[in-house]
């Protein structure tokens, strides 16, 4: 019942080893919902292949947003797409967490200035939590991007935020 | 120090603890924020339309029938085997009688084609044909 | 066939209905009197000297000038020539009949073009928008199209 969930009011020795080792688990295992939309897929699927190997960070792509950790924007986000994009961030499981890859999900990319029917960054629509910037990004980049949200999940914490 | 059924009944329960332990243990560390987005039915991103629970074919339960009757076969060869070597010729006669009885059922089965995983035969589709084939029009010109 | 040979059956058989062509250009193009284009379609596929059983694209062009295009580009896998039909429509009532049921390439081109430019094919089995959203604002190709501001609750512009 998410009785450890932001509930404790003062960190000590106890909760800091908890949240290290829920932060470590959490982030060893950052499972993937493969969300490739264009150019920057092809450079999410290098990622994935064996010279680059997304694998042996934890990073497992998942079809279904309800068995999933991060989604992985990459490519144009039309507006077509958008409300899908927002469907399936809702649809998945806390903690979530969202990595914008390339130029065009980050901010509209090279369709900035004229395009009618492209939404000029997904954080128009969804939290994003890492931007990868790049068209498209390196997959070195990408595994920049996942080590950056790593870093990001290491600092979790169970204590309650105070105002 | 504990009968063999004792130590069946230590196996069933660490079992038991093994899985409930994972199970409450996730129950207590993950964090639980339902909103009905969220606990809408996936459908790739779609407004999920229609109804979830399908039917489903009825070759599932001719498998899954004639399935649990063999596996209770199979579960009563196993303590046969464990007696067989004290009791020599008779068990082998006994348990040779049991399994005719129960491959005469078997041959039944599967000679009326309940084994048969039924494939459906397969739709050709049929192709409109607005305009006529070239080979056709090649020796006809339309008419003025 | 050159693109003259292709001229003149054409207008041979259809006399007035051929208005304008350019038969020198890189694509030479033959403009066809919108109200006659499924029929010039039917016979430019079922001659069999013309032959032109591939339709590789339908384009939707807004002219600037108060006029819509639809332009054809076909091809003959028979005889291995190739020809621009045009169908030039004013912006106000911008009809033409569908060719779907001639060339079934032409099917989903059209439904772009209507989507795009806004040319509305009469007789098209499915004639909706096919890139932007069903109930998208316009029609983004056309040269007086406005970008709108928000689409259900999001900003488009930068």
């Amino acid at each position: 019942m998410g009785f450890l969930d932001q509930r404790f009011e003062n960190s000590n020795i106890v909760v800091t080893s908890l949240e290290n080792l829920l932060n470590w688990a959490r982030l060893s295992s950052l499972f993937q919902m493969q969300f490739g939309l264009a150019c920057c897929a092809i450079e999410m699927m290098a990622a994935s292949a064996s010279h680059f190997d997304i694998m042996r960070f934890g990073v497992i792509p998942r079809a279904t947003p309800r068995q999933t950790d991060v989604m992985i924007v990459a490519g144009t986000v039309t507006l077509k797409m958008a409300s899908r994009i927002k469907r399936l961030y809702d649809q998945m499981p806390e903690p979530r967490y969202v990595i914008s890859m390339g130029s065009c999900s980050n901010c509209g990319g090279p369709y900035w200035e004229h395009g009618y029917h492209v939404l000029k960054g997904v954080d128009r629509v969804i939290p994003v939590d890492v931007y990868v910037p790049g068209c498209p990004p390196r997959p070195e980049a990408l595994l920049e991007g996942i080590m950056k949200l790593q870093e990001k999940v290491r600092k979790e914490t169970l204590v309650k935020k105070k105002a | 120090m504990l009968t063999e059924f004792g130590s069946i009944l230590v196996f069933f329960l660490l079992g038991i603890v093994f899985v409930a332990g994972g199970l409450i243990g996730s129950w207590i560390l993950r964090p639980h924020r339902p909103y009905p987005e969220k606990l809408a039915p996936y459908e790739c991103g779609e407004e999920p339309v229609g109804n979830a629970w399908v039917r489903f074919n009825v070759r599932f339960y001719v498998i899954a029938l004639i399935f649990l009757i063999f596996e209770v076969e199979v579960v009563f060869l196993f303590p046969w085997a464990l007696v067989y070597k004290e009791m020599g010729m008779v068990a082998f006669l006994e348990m040779a009688v049991f399994l005719a009885i129960l491959i005469v059922g078997y041959v039944y089965v599967w000679a009326k084609g309940d084994l048969d995983w039924d494939k459906p035969r397969p739709e050709v589709p049929v192709v409109s044909q607005v305009a006529p084939t070239m080979t056709a029009s090649r020796t006809e010109h339309v008419p003025a | 066939m050159t693109a003259q040979e292709i001229h003149d059956s054409l207008k041979a058989k259809f006399g007035e209905a051929v208005l304008e062509a350019k038969l020198d250009a890189p694509q030479p193009w033959i403009k066809v009197d919108p109200q006659q284009l499924y029929d010039a379609a039917v016979f430019l596929r079922e001659t069999a000297d013309l032959a032109f059983d591939y339709c590789s694209c339908v384009s939707g062009v807004d002219y600037n000038d108060g006029k819509l295009g639809a332009v054809y580009h076909l091809f003959s896998m028979v005889h291995k020539h190739k020809i621009v039909i045009k169908a030039i429509v004013p912006k106000e009532t911008p009809h033409v009949r569908s060719t779907a049921d001639v060339w079934a390439g032409a099917n989903w081109h059209e439904r772009e073009a209507f989507d795009m430019v806004g040319i509305v094919f009469d007789g098209h089995p499915d004639l909706r928008r096919i890139l932007t959203p069903d109930d998208y604002p316009g029609h983004p190709l056309r040269k007086d199209f406005q970008v709108p501001e928000f689409y259900n609750g999001m900003k488009v512009p930068y």
